[in-house]
């Protein structure tokens, strides 16, 4: 029996997860055009190795990873690529991205370089890291970042492989879907990321609000004779599927700030992920689908296999969604996904659940629209708070622009659940606060790093105009001595006479400069009188001079 | 087609500011009327006078600031503040005690400060010092309950007293009003009588504390169990406050029973368990960190001990909010728990952080 911890706070939240789960999962509807963003992932951008007017077939590599974390992206279909160009994308600040679009034909023919792996144990831990990379596979939670990355143990030793699939915002079904559906694959896909881990041993941590998932799970661990493999139940607290959270939860250990679980000895995927790497490995198949839930205030919510690419608003419709009275739609679950501000935006790797909410629909939606109260400081949020951190402070200070002070309450552990505001009396957006700070930090940060660069760059450029003097320096006396030398070997005899004849110049012109300082004579034997002309002349000249410096002064004191 | 683009999270409890502030209201029902079947109709009117001036000062001072008034005059806090100061003051106490009080409280503690959220001090308690200080005759006349049965002051009676000041049979309020216990304590305490002879020789006296006060404080207390059990406020400051009167109430008592009044006593007598769960609960004035709750609520339990104790008012509580309000901000910061990751919280006394080797 795995014995459990508890982290601090979470919240207990209605699940609406009981419609979507009422009937099996099914494909989706081949969309007219799918688009596909080269970005899916945490990390650079694939770079698109398509162009437009291509013909393409499903699964074929149409965009290549660029760098180490990075991944590449398949076509989902077969069709012709009509446009490489920006798109709309699922991001908070509305920003398009660029896409391949294709026009499918609805003749889905596969790709023929799929290579099936018949015994992945005659295959490096290296060269199932490489497919997974070559597949495409990011992590299916949400933060998708490569799989193979988290996959490669470098020097750590890694004692547990954990399985996620503590599906905990309301809504979203996906993961516990697949788990019914497909549990043996899900382990198959578990045992070859322990391989390419050379993990000790592996916990897939399940939510005690999927029954069915559990068992179906424990009942497949059973009959493959994996005793390595812990099929545990955990409590049902968001945010129990946070990667932090759930690692507390199983092992009690914490993964140490700015760290990664790696550092711990701890790497944890998606269940969704797993499935994807059973696929790439047993079929060869890139991830050019996924499960997804379609919830909200749809008439038929349920989960569908969706192309990756597939336009959010063909699923709504698809699951009696009507286009013209929506009025918010998010990608991913209540707490944490990102309202779209356009319909037309496409479902990624990332992609777990799409929520459709209608302008009448009776969903409890957070009404942002009225003004929120002062902070009464309740503490609530600091109770809510996976991490325990202050968020009342937090807030103070993001409000004061206190970035500083900010730090010290460790605003980057803040994992951005919605806890804090889900329970906020007065319906204060914590959240977009901390965000905001976030970002003010960031854009510090960038800046400073600028000025540095900047500061660094004169510093470099002084120093070299300082050594370019010196060098100038340097080779004129080295050229000098060169000269000096050549003309040391002509003979000191000469030398010598050039210098005597150089000795007798120069007292001929002292004797002549001599000559010329002697006082002239008519100033001898003046009488009396010429003598005090002078002098009054001498007088005369002084006071015009006195008068002169006067006005000089006067001027310069103007 | 518009579509709303709020950022995360898309949910919310629903547990708003009056929503909260209301249910506080309701715990103190059970207690309103203990209160009134033993000390009459006093405290029903003053509650209405209370609560009627805060919200009027309210509504005049958030004019004045010129902030929107009906969110804030619909949160509830005003209600509270006027309630709990009602609750504070003798049932019998002339209305302009109980007007100046509450509008005091408000407009000087409360929005002087800046309104909800921004008040350091409990606004109640505020209220309450300034007319003790003050008016110290009123607000020391309370009548105690075997009087108001005999009597049979009724409600009529009642608005007479309050607001003409005439007590029925022609008596005067100072023939009616007796110490309270507290009072009796320690008054008798200084002629060196012991606390059982002052306890038996007195009909004020009940089970645990004042005849009337301690089933008051019995139903304030259920009130406050079912506001810590629905979550309205938590646990830490009532047990801390509580658990060091107790500790410290019971060491002495334990030195000489004779000096030193039993736990028990402390316990149901005058406004400590209105302290515990209602007062020292405070959102805003008190401590906000879960530790610092517990050492706000030790703080304030010590201080009411020794203010009763050796200090020269009868009961400290007012005293012993208000101390520990200032203390608020500094237990916070040193309290801060250990965040996620971290291997110990963080707590330097200089502000400035650390130095990011900028330097040049």
């Amino acid at each position: 029996m795995q014995r459990l911890f508890q982290f601090h706070g979470g919240v207990q939240l209605k699940e609406h997860k009981r419609d979507a789960t009422a009937q099996p999962v099914q494909a989706a509807r081949l969309p007219r055009q799918l688009v596909l963003p080269l970005q899916q992932h945490i990390g650079t951008p694939a770079e698109a190795i398509v162009a437009v007017g291509d013909k393409v077939r499903k699964g074929q590599l149409i965009a290549k990873p660029v760098g180490v974390i990075s991944a590449p992206v398949h076509a989902s279909s077969s069709g012709t690529v009509v446009a490489i160009a920006k798109h709309a994308v699922s991001h908070p600040s509305h920003l398009s991205a660029p896409c391949i679009i294709i026009d499918t034909d609805g003749e889905e023919r596969w790709t023929e370089d799929r290579q099936p792996v018949a015994d992945y144990h005659q295959l490096p831990p290296e060269a199932i890291r490489a497919r997974i990379r070559d597949a495409g596979i990011v992590g299916m939670g949400g933060a998708g970042f490569p799989a193979h990355v988290k996959l490669d143990p470098s020097q750590h030793a890694v004692d547990t492989l954990i399985l996620n699939g503590a599906e905990c915002e309301p809504y979203i079904t996906c993961d516990e879907m697949l788990l019914r559906e497909h549990a043996l694959e899900v382990i198959v896909g578990l045992r070859i990321m322990r391989y390419a881990l050379q993990a000790r041993r592996c916990i897939i941590g399940i939510e005690n609000n999927k029954k069915a998932a559990f068992l179906a799970l424990r009942e497949q661990v059973r009959n493959t004779g994996a005793d390595f493999i812990d099929v545990v139940q955990v409590p049902t607290v968001y945010p129990t599927g946070g990667e932090k959270q759930l690692i507390q939860v199983l092992t009690g250990m914490e993964v140490p700030s700015g760290g990664l679980p790696l550092d711990i000895g701890v790497v944890c995927h998606n269940v969704g992920t797993a499935y994807a790497v059973y696929r790439a490995i047993e079929f060869g198949e890139p991830l050019i689908s996924r499960y997804v839930t379609v919830a909200g205030s749809v008439a038929k919510a349920r989960n569908l296999d969706v192309l990756i690419g597939t336009p959010v608003i063909d699923l709504i419709e698809e699951c009696g969604g009507n286009r013209n009275t929506l009025s918010r739609v998010i990608l991913g679950g209540p707490m944490m996904g990102v309202a779209l501000h356009d319909v037309t935006v496409p479902v990624t790797k990332t992609t777990n659940c799409i929520l459709a909410f209608a302008k009448t629909g009776d969903v409890p939606l957070a009404s942002k629209g009225s003004q929120p109260m002062p902070c009464i400081r309740c503490g609530n949020c600091a109770e809510a708070c996976p991490v325990d951190l202050l968020p009342q402070q937090l807030y103070w200070y993001a409000r004061a622009k206190d970035f500083d002070k900010i730090q010290d309450y460790h605003l980057f552990d803040c994992i951005e659940c919605g806890c804090c505001d889900y329970v906020c009396p007065s319906q204060i957006p914590l959240v977009h606060y901390f965000r905001y700070a976030k970002t003010e930090i960031w854009a510090q940060q960038h800046e400073k790093a600028l000025a540095n660069i900047a500061r660094e760059r004169h510093q470099f450029r002084e120093q070299r105009l300082e050594r370019e003097k010196l060098e100038k320096q340097q080779r004129h006396q080295q050229k000098r001595a060169a000269l000096d030398a050549q003309k040391g070997d002509a003979g000191s005899s000469a030398d010598a006479a050039k210098k005597a004849a150089i000795q007798a110049a120069m007292e001929r012109a002292k004797n002549k400069r001599e000559a010329n300082t002697i006082q002239p004579r008519n100033i001898d034997n003046l009488t009396p009188d010429q003598q005090r002309k002078i002098d009054e002349a001498n007088a005369r000249r002084k006071a015009l001079e006195a008068r002169a410096d006067v006005g000089a002064a006067q001027d310069s004191e103007q | 087609m518009n579509l709303d683009t709020p950022s995360s999270p898309h949910i919310h409890s629903g547990v708003r500011i009056n929503s909260m502030m209301l249910r506080v209201c309701l715990a103190l029902v059970p207690a309103i009327i203990a209160y009134t079947w033993f000390f009459g109709w006093g405290l029903c009117i003053n509650i209405l006078l209370a609560v009627a001036t805060a919200l009027c000062a309210e509504a005049l001072m958030l004019r004045i600031r010129q902030r929107p008034i009906a969110p804030f005059l619909t949160d509830g806090s005003a209600l509270v503040t006027g309630l709990l100061l009602a609750f504070c003051i003798p049932p019998f106490a002339p209305w302009w005690i109980t007007v100046m009080g509450a509008a005091f409280a408000i407009i000087v503690a409360k929005q002087l400060y800046g309104g909800l959220g921004y008040n350091p001090f409990n606004p109640a308690m505020v209220g309450y010092v300034m007319l003790l200080i003050s008016f110290p005759l009123e607000m020391t006349q309370w009548v105690p309950p075997n009087i108001v049965n005999q009597l049979e002051i009724g409600f009529i009676d009642t608005l007479n007293i309050i607001f003409t000041g005439n007590f029925p049979y022609q008596l005067s309020i100072d023939a009616l009003t007796m110490a309270t216990p507290l009072d009796t304590i320690k008054t008798e305490l200084g002629l060196n009588v012991t606390v059982t002879e002052i306890i038996r020789g007195n009909a004020i006296f009940g089970d645990f504390g004042g005849v009337g006060w301690e089933w008051v404080g019995n139903w304030v207390l259920l009130g406050g169990i079912w506001l810590i059990y629905k979550h309205i406020i938590s646990w830490h400051i009532p047990v801390a406050l509580l658990g060091s009167l107790v500790i410290i109430s019971f060491f002495f008592f334990m030195l000489d029973p004779d000096a030193y009044p039993s736990p028990m006593f402390h316990l149901f007598s005058g406004a400590t368990l209105l302290a515990a769960f209602f007062i020292a609960t405070d959102p805003v004035s008190a401590s906000t960190t879960p530790r610092g709750r517990i050492y706000y609520g030790i703080g304030i339990g010590v201080l009411i001990y020794v203010i009763r104790t050796w200090g020269g008012y009868p009961d400290g509580v007012a005293f012993a909010v208000l101390l520990m309000n200032m203390a608020a901000p500094t237990i916070d910061y040193y309290t801060q728990p250990r965040v996620y990751g971290h291997p110990k919280a963080h707590h330097t006394i200089h502000p400035s952080r650390r130095d990011d080797g900028d330097k040049p």
